[in-house]
C-alpha cells in the first residue's frame, strides 16, 4: 500500500470550503513506478506520485490512470503555467472520492476518459503531446455531460483554493488586518 | 403589550422579512408605539460572525433554497437554480447590497408618459411623483448616513475608482464621484466608519455599512415593542371569512408550524418569496392568491439591466482593495432616447475576489481565453452597470412543479431580455470599455449579469387597481390589512440602485398605517 492516505474533501457547490492541501511531504517509499512521459506517475499500490513536487495521492475508487487524465483535462480546461499539477490534482480529486459512494458518477468520469482516449487516438488522451490538439479534442466535447461536470467542478475546486489565490496575487480575508485603509487601498501611482 | 408577543395576539402587525423594507417598517413602527412581529426565514448573524471569503460567506448568508428558472436570459443556463443572489438571514439582503443609495430621477417615476408606448413593455406610471417622496427620501438619506448628502464626506476613493474617474474624465463625463454611499465615511450613529476592506458583499465586519441587522432591528428591539423571531419561515397568510388577514402560518425554528394571529399582515420577503407566498396563500375565497385580483401578482419581474465590465492594464490596480461600489458616472443615467433605446443606467466600480470572478467572469467559460484574464487579476478594474429594464408581463415569478422543504411550490423566474434592455446594455459595455481603453487599458472584456441582486417590480403599485397590486401606500387594493413592503411594489426599476426607494416607501408607510390604525380604518 501507499505511504500516504489522503483524505481530502472539497465541494463544489456554493458553501463550499477550500480543500486541504494535498501532503507535500516527501514520497519517500521505494515503488515501483509505472513510467509515463508526464510528470505524475501511478504506482504499483495505485498511487499517483510527483516526485519534482513531492506529492502523492491515493487514489480509492476511480483508476489510477483515470484521475491522472483527469488532472492533465484539468490543466487544459483552466491553463495557468505558474500552478503547479498539485493544485489541479485537488481541484479534481473530490471526483474520486464522489465516485467512491456513488456509482452513476464514478460510471460518468470513467466513460468520459474512455471516450476521450478513443478519440485521441493510439496513447490516448496523454499521448498527445500538445495542448493545442488536446483543447482541440476537449472543444468537441465541451457540451456532454462528462465535460461539464469536470469544468463545473473545478470552478470552485482550483479557485477556492486559498495557496491558489496567493498566486494569482489576491489577498484573501483582509479584517484581521484592518483591511487596506493603511495598506494601499489607493496606492496607485501611474493613474 | 410589550414583546415578546403571544401567538393569539390579534393585536400585533407582522412582518414578514427583515431586510430594507421589514427591518425599517418594522422599526419605524415600534417607534411609534405599535406592537410588531418579524418573522424572518433566516437565522441571525450578528456582524462579527461575517467571513471575509466569498464562499464560505455565501454559504452562510445567501438564499439558496429551491428555486427553478425559465427564458432565454443567461442565467437560466448558466445558473439554473439560482436566479437570485440574494440573502437569507436578519436583516436580509441589506447584509449583503453595496450600499449605493441613490434617489429615483423624476421622470423615472413616470415612466409611461416619458417613454411612451414601448412595445412589449408593460410600462405604467407610478401613483406617486418625486416631489411626493422627497421627505422621506430626506429622512431614508438621514437614516442610512448617506454620503455626500447631510454634510456628510465622500468615501475617499479606491485604486478601483481612481481608474473609473480617470478613463471617465477623459470621456467628459461630468457627474463621476466616490458614490452616495449608506456606509459610514466617519464614525456616526454608534458605528465604525469604512475601513477599506472590501469585502461590502459578504457583510460589512466593522458594521460601517447601513444594514437593519445592527440598526433598525436592535432599536426596535430597543423600544420592547419589537419581536423578531429567525428562522421562521412563512408558508401562508390566512384570511377571515371577511377576506381580511387574520394570521401567518410559519415554521419556527423546531421544525414546528406556528400560527401567529395579526391586526395587519406586512410582505417583505424580496419580489421573488412576496408574490410566492401570495400565490400559495391562495384560498377558496381568493382561488387565485391573495391581492391578485388584477392577475398581476408575479408579473412585470425586473432586475435591471446589468452587466458588467474590466478592464486589463499593464501596471496593478487591486481593485478589491477598499469599498467594493465607492465610485460612479451618473451621465447616462438620463433619459435621451438618442441613444437607441429609453431610460438610462449607471456605472458603478465593482470588484469580485478570485472564486467569484471565477464563476461569474464568463460562466461557461475555459480555455486560456479566460484564464489569461484571471492571470492579470491584480491588473484588473472592474464596472458594474446598473439599468432601468423594461417591465414585461410575461416576466414572471410563478409556482414551479418544484416542492421546497416544507412541500410548498417554490418559485419559478422567468426572463426574457426586453430588446430595449439589449440596446442599452449593448451602449453600456462600449461605455464602459471606453473608459477603460482611455486609460490603457490592454484588454477590456464585456460580462454578462450575475444572478439577480435587484429584484423588483412582482408585486406593483398602481393607480388603478386593475394594473396592479398595491396602491400609493404599499397597501393591497384588494385587501386592506396587508401592505407590501419591499421592492417588489415598485412600478417600475429606474436607472438606480433600490434599497434607498425601498427605505423610503418603508418610512411613508409606516406614518401611513400608524395614521390608518389611530383612524380605525385597518
Amino acid at each position: 500500500m501507499t505511504a500516504h492516505h489522503d483524505h481530502h474533501h472539497h465541494h463544489p457547490h456554493p458553501g463550499g470550503k477550500a480543500p486541504a492541501a494535498i501532503s507535500r511531504r516527501r514520497f519517500l517509499q521505494r515503488s515501483s513506478e509505472i513510467a509515463i512521459g508526464t510528470a505524475i506517475a501511478v504506482t504499483a499500490g495505485g498511487t499517483l506520485l510527483n516526485s519534482a513536487e513531492a506529492w502523492a495521492t491515493e487514489v480509492k475508487a476511480l483508476k489510477p490512470e483515470t484521475l491522472r487524465t483527469l488532472i492533465a483535462v484539468a490543466r487544459d480546461i483552466y491553463p495557468h503555467d505558474r500552478i503547479a499539477d498539485r493544485f489541479y490534482a485537488i481541484a479534481v480529486k473530490s471526483h474520486d472520492d464522489t465516485a467512491a459512494t456513488d456509482e452513476g458518477h464514478k460510471a460518468l468520469i470513467e466513460t468520459g476518459i474512455a471516450t476521450l482516449d478513443t478519440a485521441a487516438g493510439a496513447g490516448g488522451y496523454l499521448g498527445m503531446q500538445w495542448e493545442a490538439d488536446r483543447v482541440a479534442l476537449l472543444r468537441t466535447i465541451d457540451d456532454t455531460a462528462f465535460f461539464q461536470a469536470v469544468r463545473g467542478g473545478l470552478v470552485v475546486g482550483l479557485y477556492n483554493q486559498p495557496d491558489v489565490w496567493t498566486i494569482f496575487g489576491y489577498e484573501g480575508e483582509s479584517y484581521s488586518k484592518g483591511g487596506y485603509i493603511d495598506r494601499g487601498f489607493d496606492d496607485i501611482d501611474w493613474i | 403589550m410589550a414583546a415578546p408577543y403571544d401567538l393569539n395576539d390579534g393585536s400585533v402587525v407582522v412582518i414578514i422579512g427583515s431586510g430594507a423594507g421589514g427591518g425599517t417598517l418594522g422599526n419605524e413602527l415600534a417607534q411609534k408605539g405599535i406592537d410588531v412581529v418579524i418573522l424572518e426565514a433566516g437565522s441571525r448573524h450578528e456582524y462579527e460572525d461575517f467571513v471575509n471569503d466569498e464562499w464560505a460567506s455565501f454559504g452562510q448568508l445567501a438564499w439558496t433554497d429551491m428555486r427553478t428558472t425559465s427564458g432565454s436570459w443567461r442565467v437560466h443556463k448558466d445558473f439554473p437554480n439560482l436566479p437570485a443572489w440574494i440573502v437569507k438571514a436578519v436583516g436580509g439582503s441589506t447584509t449583503h447590497w453595496a450600499g449605493a443609495s441613490l434617489r429615483f430621477q423624476e421622470h423615472e417615476f413616470k415612466a409611461r408618459t416619458t417613454y411612451g408606448h414601448v412595445a412589449g413593455a408593460n410600462l405604467l406610471d407610478w401613483p406617486i411623483t418625486l416631489a411626493e417622496l422627497a421627505p422621506w427620501y430626506d429622512k431614508a438619506e438621514a437614516k442610512l448616513g448617506v454620503t455626500l448628502t447631510n454634510g456628510l464626506p465622500g468615501l475617499p476613493g479606491n485604486n478601483n475608482f481612481k481608474i473609473l474617474k480617470a478613463g471617465a474624465d477623459k470621456l467628459g463625463y461630468k457627474e463621476v464621484h466616490t458614490g452616495r454611499m449608506a456606509i459610514n465615511s466617519v464614525q456616526r450613529d454608534d458605528r465604525n466608519a469604512c475601513q477599506q476592506t472590501g469585502f461590502c458583499f459578504q457583510g460589512c465586519k466593522w458594521g460601517a455599512k447601513w444594514s437593519t441587522l445592527y440598526t433598525e432591528i436592535p432599536k426596535g428591539e430597543a423600544t420592547g415593542r419589537m419581536e423578531v423571531r429567525p428562522n421562521s419561515h412563512v408558508l401562508k397568510i390566512e384570511h377571515d371569512a371577511s377576506g381580511k388577514a387574520s394570521g401567518v402560518v410559519y415554521v419556527d425554528k423546531d421544525g414546528k408550524q406556528q400560527r401567529q394571529k395579526a391586526r395587519i399582515v406586512a410582505v417583505a420577503g424580496n419580489s421573488i418569496e412576496s408574490p410566492r407566498l401570495l400565490l400559495n396563500s391562495a384560498s377558496s375565497m381568493f382561488p387565485d392568491g391573495l391581492a391578485n385580483s388584477s392577475g398581476q401578482v408575479g408579473r412585470n419581474y425586473m432586475r435591471h439591466m446589468t452587466a458588467s465590465v474590466y478592464g486589463v492594464f499593464d501596471k496593478p490596480v487591486h481593485m478589491y482593495r477598499g469599498t467594493t461600489m465607492a465610485g460612479i458616472v451618473q451621465d447616462e443615467a438620463r433619459h435621451d432616447d438618442s441613444r437607441g433605446f429609453v431610460a438610462g443606467y449607471e456605472l458603478e466600480t465593482l470588484s469580485l475576489g478570485i472564486p467569484f470572478m471565477a464563476a461569474f467572469l464568463n460562466p461557461g467559460g475555459w480555455g486560456r481565453e479566460f484564464t489569461t484574464v484571471l492571470d492579470s487579476y491584480t491588473h484588473m478594474a472592474g464596472m458594474w452597470i446598473v439599468g432601468e429594464d423594461m417591465p414585461q408581463e410575461t416576466n414572471r415569478v410563478s409556482l414551479s412543479g418544484a416542492v421546497d422543504q416544507h412541500g410548498l411550490p417554490v418559485a419559478n423566474v422567468h426572463f426574457d431580455d426586453h430588446p430595449n434592455d439589449i440596446a442599452m446594455r449593448n451602449h453600456a459595455w462600449a461605455q464602459g470599455r471606453a473608459i477603460y481603453e482611455a486609460v490603457g487599458a490592454t484588454r477590456t472584456l464585456p460580462t454578462p449579469p450575475y444572478p439577480s441582486t435587484h429584484n423588483l417590480g412582482t408585486n406593483r403599485m398602481s393607480a388603478r387597481a386593475q394594473d396592479g397590486v398595491v396602491n400609493q401606500w404599499g397597501q393591497t387594493h384588494d385587501i386592506g390589512n396587508l401592505f407590501i413592503s419591499d421592492g417588489s411594489q415598485f412600478t417600475t426599476g429606474g436607472a438606480e440602485n433600490p434599497t434607498l426607494t425601498i427605505v423610503a416607501l418603508a418610512i411613508r408607510q409606516a406614518d401611513y398605517i400608524a395614521k390608518e390604525m389611530s383612524a380605525k380604518t385597518i
